[in-house]
């Protein structure tokens, strides 16, 4: 089997998800006897296709052309489908990012294909591969497969696979293809224009150590300031899942998640959070993460160190009272 | 300007998920509209309200997504397109978006709309698979749209903060990020003006769709824990001292 990894860089720096895509790759080529290719798309990407060929590929494709230099959905599916067509591969992978979102699905469908998104794992059953992805939210798991013939189609979730267990290539460096495309500027009928953050935020949840979190749990607004009230207790900062910050309840400098921040703290005590995906991608590198639901099955509990089913409204007080009371004693 | 939204039903954020082979009893257990496609409808809404023309609400599912489909027109949509199908959870996402563009195709649309995605099966695909089918630009998770002279200015979220502004020609399709409006009640007179509202219906067979899925999801289950939790038990006040004691002497982290 050939598989391709479409590596995804923006101004020619790297998402670092497309390395954890290749270390996926690796591993399904180790179990299947396969061998991985690994693509580069842009304009001026020679130096990031030579640090492609620097890991364990059989080869690296660097596509380049002007109309690809800022991304474009119709532009990257112009572009790819002309090359998935010329090298041929079987399985087709990309990291599970909002850019990839936005086209691959597409690209598959151009050539009458689908694709299996957003997956977290995959076994090899006796030569079928069997992509494992999330569904309800996180709450149950699926195994899925492909239907019909090559190529196929799949994209793995953000720290589903480590990118420091990436192979280096053994003798050095693998052959760089540069690979034409004909794009018209025709095809492309959108227009990027800038780049930009929203206002600096005045928080900076990456550097603190302790921060308390909320979610959908805490019903209304009014009920924040117990929350709040917690974490002045336990010296740590106020966060929230994305319902929380979309509900305009808390600023959005506030929100973890794929959408927010990414946060590795000592501590992180989630309220009300049930643990879908797009929040758990944010946090699940915390060192102790304690989870406090009335749902017994929540999937927060899947990652949670410490687990309390309850009711948070009697829990936050009486924790509250707890972490006073245990600074004077 | 006509919007068409495309709005799913699922289950209700609380249900309790009985898993039944690669999908769940549906006996017993509550419905309601995607989050996600709420924003979408409101958007439409709003667009509508500014700019004038129709909003139509496209629903596939079984009988049940009527439901869905009249809070929809409700909250002020005009008309919807009721695709039937009993068996739509068993479609992958190529024969989904096949199934609804088939009935877009039937309408003069200038700008479609979906949610991000879904809150059941979450693949995310539909707007972007839409496009590909009616052959329209496309931009997803989009934070505000403005309309000036048949064009959009539309501003797009990326990952870690950043934002991007981007241009799409109309008609288009766009996939709407959560968030990016506050979604409006039903009043009582929208209620009652939504029992006058048309829902067609069609069914997926009638508009010649033979799909071949692409995928196949195999079976559900509940995840395997990769950790392994300690739970406390007892009263608040318990367990709270208990949760104390394991962070300051346990995990050392306060």
């Amino acid at each position: 089997m050939k598989v391709l990894v479409v590596a995804e860089q923006r101004q020619r720096k790297w998402n670092n998800a497309s390395f954890e895509t290749l270390a996926a790759a690796q591993q399904i080529a180790k179990d299947t006897s396969s061998t991985v290719s690994a693509l580069v798309i842009g304009k001026g990407v020679a130096t990031l296709a030579d640090e492609l060929a620097a890991k364990n590929v059989a080869e690296v494709l660097s596509v380049e052309h002007d109309l690809l230099e800022a991304y474009t959905p119709d532009g990257y599916c112009v572009a790819l489908k002309q090359i998935i067509e010329r090298a041929n591969p079987d399985l087709v992978l990309f990291p599970h990012t909002y850019q990839v979102r936005d086209f691959a699905p597409k690209l598959a469908a151009m050539l009458g294909k689908g694709m299996i998104g957003d997956c977290i794992g995959y076994r090899n059953e006796s030569g079928k591969l069997v992509f494992v992805r999330q569904m309800f939210q996180g709450k149950t798991a699926a195994d899925v497969t492909f239907a019909g013939a090559a190529p196929w189609f799949a994209s793995f979730q953000t720290g589903a696979f480590r990118a420091d267990l990436l192979a280096a290539h053994p003798s050095g460096k693998a052959p760089v293809n540069a690979m034409t495309v004909t794009v018209s500027a025709e095809q492309i009928r959108t227009k990027p224009l800038d780049l930009f953050k929203e206002a600096k935020s005045a928080v900076d949840l990456t550097q603190a150590p302790l921060i308390v979190a909320i979610g959908r749990g805490i019903k209304a607004p009014e009920n924040i300031p117990q929350a709040e009230a917690l974490a002045k207790a336990l010296g740590g900062e106020i966060a929230a899942s994305r319902p929380i910050c979309d509900e305009g309840w808390l600023p959005m400098e506030r929100q973890i998640g794929s959408s927010g921040q990414t946060v590795a703290p000592k501590l992180y005590l989630a309220l009300g959070i049930s643990g879908a995906i797009q929040h758990v991608v944010g946090m699940k590198g915390a060192r102790t993460i304690v989870a406090i639901n009335k749902d017994a099955n929540a999937p927060i509990f899947e990652i949670a160190d410490y687990g309390v089913v309850g009711d948070i409204f009697e829990i936050m007080p009486a924790l509250t009272e707890a972490l006073e009371k245990a600074k004077t004693s | 300007m006509n919007i068409i939204v495309c709005i799913k039903q699922v289950p209700a954020k609380d249900a309790p998920l009985a898993i039944a082979g690669n999908w769940i009893k549906e006996s017993d257990i509550g419905f309601e509209m995607n989050e996600p496609d709420s924003y979408a409808l409101e958007e439409a809404l709003r667009l509508k309200e500014k700019h004038g023309g129709e909003v139509i609400v496209l629903s596939m599912g079984p009988e049940r997504v009527k439901q869905t489909i009249k809070e929809a027109l409700a909250k002020g949509a005009d008309r919807a397109i009721h695709l039937a199908d009993d068996n739509f959870a068993q479609l992958d996402p190529l024969g989904s978006a096949q199934a609804l563009a088939t009935a877009i195709r039937k309408e003069k649309a200038d700008l479609i709309l979906t949610g991000l995605q879904s809150d059941d099966h979450g693949f995310g695909q539909t707007g972007v698979l839409l496009a590909a089918l009616l052959d329209l630009p496309h931009a997803t998770i989009i934070m505000a749209i403005e309309v000036t002279d048949g064009r959009m200015k539309l501003k797009r979220e990326l990952e870690a903060g950043w934002f991007q502004h981007i241009e799409c020609p109309l008609p288009a399709v766009l996939s709407i990020q959560s968030g990016i409006n506050k979604v409006r009640y039903a009043t009582l007179k929208g209620i009652m003006a939504a029992k006058k509202k048309e829902i067609a219906a069609m069914t997926r067979e009638s508009p010649g769709v033979s799909a071949e899925a692409t995928q196949k999801i195999e079976k559900i289950y509940v995840p395997v824990k990769t950790k392994k939790t300690e739970f406390l038990t007892g009263t608040p006040k318990e367990v709270a001292t208990k949760l104390v004691e394991k962070l300051r002497f346990e995990a050392r982290v306060i």
